[in-house]
């Protein structure tokens, strides 16, 4: 199947060893994802003022010229799934917003685009069985803590495609790899987000509660879905080791990584070097590498 | 923070309108179950607790609020929302409360102000969604 | 001519009641009951709240005049398939599901449960924390104290073969032949006693969804602490049998909450979960109880001195604010919350978690109250005809209302109700002469 593809401003830039591993999979599994022409930045962050339309327009305006081509949309950041989904949503109901921001952008869109994150994509398209079959270099026996941060989840009824409370379709993913997935506290608990950018302890402090709860549950490796997520939580390990005794570097890789090396792709291009916590030495023991 | 609430401030307080304009939310929906503040996973660093931000802003003393250091630990992760019984959107509480503090006292994040490693480190989104949130 | 008996769905305490109050008055009660026995939720109960009299000690002996009453006419292990006429002159039509045992010469000798080889978890009146055979009464006591066989997990049912209780049955009652059968019955009144049942766990995703053993719903705990409950009474935690030193308490568990569950405050909760935590100090004195709260509404007579027994005597910990996480770490189970009065969040690594989850009505009340021609409301419960002035009758003429499938209530107001109702019949009895 070919589908419309958003990378998003950090899939283009910091984040293009995940947006490598994005894209060779998915062929590799038979989805060619075409990206959008002439895409803009999503905004990075939901606005949630009532008054909101103007930060609307930029998600709006890609959600406009997919329309233009394509009737679905996915992407690999969840940070732009859940503004884009949240913006189409508002299109599709708040009759008045839909005016004036068509009216902005001279266009006529009804809501009509479905936007999808990768990994639902994967789940409902393509199938965990499929997947599993198309498997040439099993996990087995890595130990994986699943992580699914907030911009899949919440708000439920909003953005969410899986359990808010206790999602599993990451857990099922790493599971058909060959994977063990471990069953932990925090998965679903946020990494900071952009806090980061302001009181960059504080984010530090609440990635640590993510990392540690993944080392107490035995995880030999956390998988993330969203750049800032994966920064977040790996970022700041030097600095944990530090300041929380006992703490335990674990790498943080992106899901489709694992899913690229477990699909047998050759995984030079994934920036595996750029990881704060260099997730090559667990891998290569693991012969995945 | 004072331990004396004047309810003079309570009945007509145009600040406590504006912060359920803006954000769309009925502070009075609110019944104070803290199961915001429960799950929480930035109240570690607020002075006050979620669920006491809105109980202050049901007393008037948006003053209060405003001045607390909690409105910027918000990350927005909308675990409150997605637990509350009475579906009030404190996330977007928050986001209303700090447009009033910036409104007052303008911007609190300087691009100037990210050591420069930093910010060549960050995710752009990190950027863009901090800039969003930390300036009018 | 009006005929002056008197249907009963449901054979709960509200049902019980109302059939020995029109019994004892010299009029017929048709009593009909889905589960094999009578008795309803009290009979699952280990102490009643605030007097902690032993709720199998004052049940057992009503159910047994309810069993033995020459004006009362048992249909157990049966329902109501349909109701016509009207007030005066009802004719319904009940149906009896197989049990596989000839009632009539079994004499209850419990032969045939010991000797059968299946064990079944027993989900409905144990709530998952024992086990029965696949044949069973609900519990020792059960009335009529005769089983039946589970066709589900019945070996025979399933694979052909076994009949060992057919072999053991000094009588011959086992018969695998038995068919459902139809009664039909007049009556000039009805009284629904439905009853209700617990929000399933699985609803609550941030509690666990059901998924983690050692957290339980309230009935559950209560056959843990119930003396003749397969513990005999000793708490044990499902997942490991172990004695739980750290139990929580959680109120408000689907009450209160009307973006995901129940708008309602499901009444009973405060009362029983302090009845729980004070019960679990008797049973493990060296044991730390803690209940979550939001508000403690303890209205009643000796319910709030009740309470602060609890927190005084017992010295049960009450920590003010709604947990918003439960979940399972390195055999604890987390439990995380916020104690709103000093504005702190608190974090409990427990060994049981007890939920005191919302009462809803049962599920086939809505079908049951379409067959009678009376509403129910959004939620299921059955409607009065006015909650001021008229709290037993139903807006039909002839049929009305006790216990909880009216909404949530505790034993004391639904044993009102119920002789309420069963009042209500015998006056209008009285006017038929």
């Amino acid at each position: 199947m070919k589908i419309s593809y958003f990378p998003g401003c950090t899939l283009n830039t910091k984040g293009k060893g995940f947006d490598r591993s994005v894209r060779e999979a998915m062929a590799a599994l038979g989805v060619e994802l075409v990206e959008l022409p002439d895409w803009n930045c999503c905004g990075a962050s939901f606005p949630l003022l009532v008054d909101n339309v103007l930060d609307l327009v930029g998600p709006a305006r890609v959600l406009i010229n997919t329309a233009a081509r394509d009737n679905k949309l996915t992407t690999a950041c969840t940070t732009c799934y859940n503004v884009l989904k949240r913006t189409n949503r508002v299109l599709r109901e708040d009759e008045n917003i839909r005016e004036r921001l068509n009216y902005f952008v001279e266009a006529d869109y009804q809501g009509q685009v479905e936007v999808s994150d990768i990994l639902q994509l994967i789940r409902d398209e393509v199938g965990f069985e499929k997947v599993k079959e198309a498997v040439k270099k099993p996990l087995n026996g890595l130990r994986v803590a699943s992580y699914y941060g907030c911009m899949v989840l919440r708000p439920p009824r909003e953005v969410a495609y899986d359990d808010p409370e206790n999602p599993h379709a990451l857990d099922d993913l790493m599971a058909a790899l060959g994977a063990e997935p471990v069953r932990w506290g925090a998965k679903a608990e946020c990494c900071g987000n952009y806090l980061v950018a302001r009181k960059p302890e504080v984010a530090m402090e609440m990635s640590y509660r993510v990392l540690s709860s993944a080392s107490r549950a035995g995880a030999e490796v956390i998988v993330a879905n969203c750049p800032l997520c994966q920064f977040n939580l790996d970022r700041w390990q030097r600095d944990l080791t530090l300041t929380h005794g006992g703490f335990e570097p674990i790498p943080v890789l992106y899901f489709t990584q694992l899913l690229a090396i477990a699909l047998g792709l050759d995984p030079g291009g994934y920036e595996l070097e750029k990881h704060y916590v260099d997730p090559r030495p667990l891998l290569e023991s693991k012969g995945l590498i | 923070m004072s331990t004396v609430v004047s309810l003079e401030k309570y009945i007509h307080n145009d600040l406590v309108r504006r912060v359920e304009e803006l954000s769309g939310q009925d502070l009075l929906a609110c019944y104070q179950c803290g199961e915001c503040s429960a799950g929480c996973p930035a109240a570690f660093a607020m002075d006050l607790l979620p669920s006491q931000v809105i109980r202050l802003l049901q007393l008037g003393q948006v003053e209060e609020v405003l001045n607390s250091a909690t409105i910027w630990f918000c990350a927005a992760c909308q675990t409150c929302y997605a637990r509350c019984p009475k579906g009030v959107d404190l996330s977007r509480i928050m986001e209303a409360l700090r447009e009033l503090a910036m409104e007052r006292d303008g911007d609190t994040l300087k691009h100037t102000e990210i050591p420069k490693e930093e910010l060549e480190a960050f995710p752009q989104q990190a950027i863009i969604a901090g800039f969003r949130k930390y300036t009018l | 001519m009006p005929v002056k008996r008197a249907l009963i769905i449901g054979a709960g305490i509200a049902g019980m009641q109302a059939a020995l109050d029109i019994a004892n008055a010299g009029y017929e009660v048709v009593l009909v009951e889905r589960l094999p026995s009578i008795g309803g939720r009290m009979h699952q109960l280990s102490e009643t709240f605030p007097t902690l009299d032993c709720a199998q000690c004052i049940l057992t002996p009503r159910m047994v005049e309810v069993g033995h009453h020459e004006n009362i006419r048992l249909y157990t292990y049966s329902e109501v398939e349909s109701v016509e006429g009207e007030v005066g002159d009802f004719r319904v039509r009940i149906r009896r599901h197989p049990a596989y045992v000839n009632w009539d010469i079994c004499t209850g000798c419990g032969i045939c449960q010991e000797k059968c080889p299946k064990r079944v978890l027993s989900t409905d009146f144990e709530r998952g924390m024992g086990k029965r055979k696949a044949i069973y009464t609900l519990s020792p006591q059960a009335v009529p104290n005769k089983p039946v066989i589970d066709a589900e997990n019945c070996i025979y049912f399933q694979r052909g073969k076994c009949r060992v209780c057919e072999r053991f049955c000094p009588t011959g009652a086992i018969d695998f032949e038995q068919k459902e059968s139809f009664f039909e019955e007049r009556v000039g009144a009805i009284i629904v006693a439905t009853g209700y049942d617990l929000l399933p766990l699985e609803e609550l995703g941030e509690y666990g969804a059901g998924q983690i053993p050692d957290v339980i719903d309230g009935l559950a705990f209560e056959r843990l602490l119930s003396a003749s409950g397969p513990t005999a009474g000793k708490i044990r935690r499902p997942s490991d049998g172990k004695e739980p030193k750290t139990v929580v308490f959680v109120q408000c568990a689907g009450s209160r909450d009307p973006e995901h569950h129940m708008p309602y405050c499901s009444k009973i909760c405060c009362m029983y979960t302090a009845k729980h935590a004070m019960l679990y100090k008797h049973r493990v004195h060296d044991g730390q109880a803690i209940v979550f709260y939001i508000d403690i509404r303890s209205a009643g007579k000796g319910y709030e001195e009740f309470v602060q027994r609890a927190i005084t005597e017992d010295r049960v910990l009450y920590i003010r604010g709604k947990v918003a996480r439960i979940y399972q770490e390195d055999g604890k189970v987390i439990v995380r919350g916020v104690d709103t009065l000093s504005g702190k969040q608190v974090e409990v690594a427990a060994d049981m978690v007890v939920l005191a989850v919302a009462m809803v009505p049962r599920i086939t009340t809505r079908a049951l109250a379409e067959k009678l021609g009376i509403e129910v409301d959004e939620h299921g419960f059955l409607v009065e005809a006015d909650g001021n002035l008229n709290p037993v009758e139903t807006n039909r003429p002839g049929i009305f209302l006790a216990g909880a499938g009216a909404g949530p209530k505790d034993i004391p107001e639904t044993v009102s109700q119920a002789s309420g109702a069963a009042g209500k019949v015998l006056s209008l009895f009285s006017q038929w002469e």
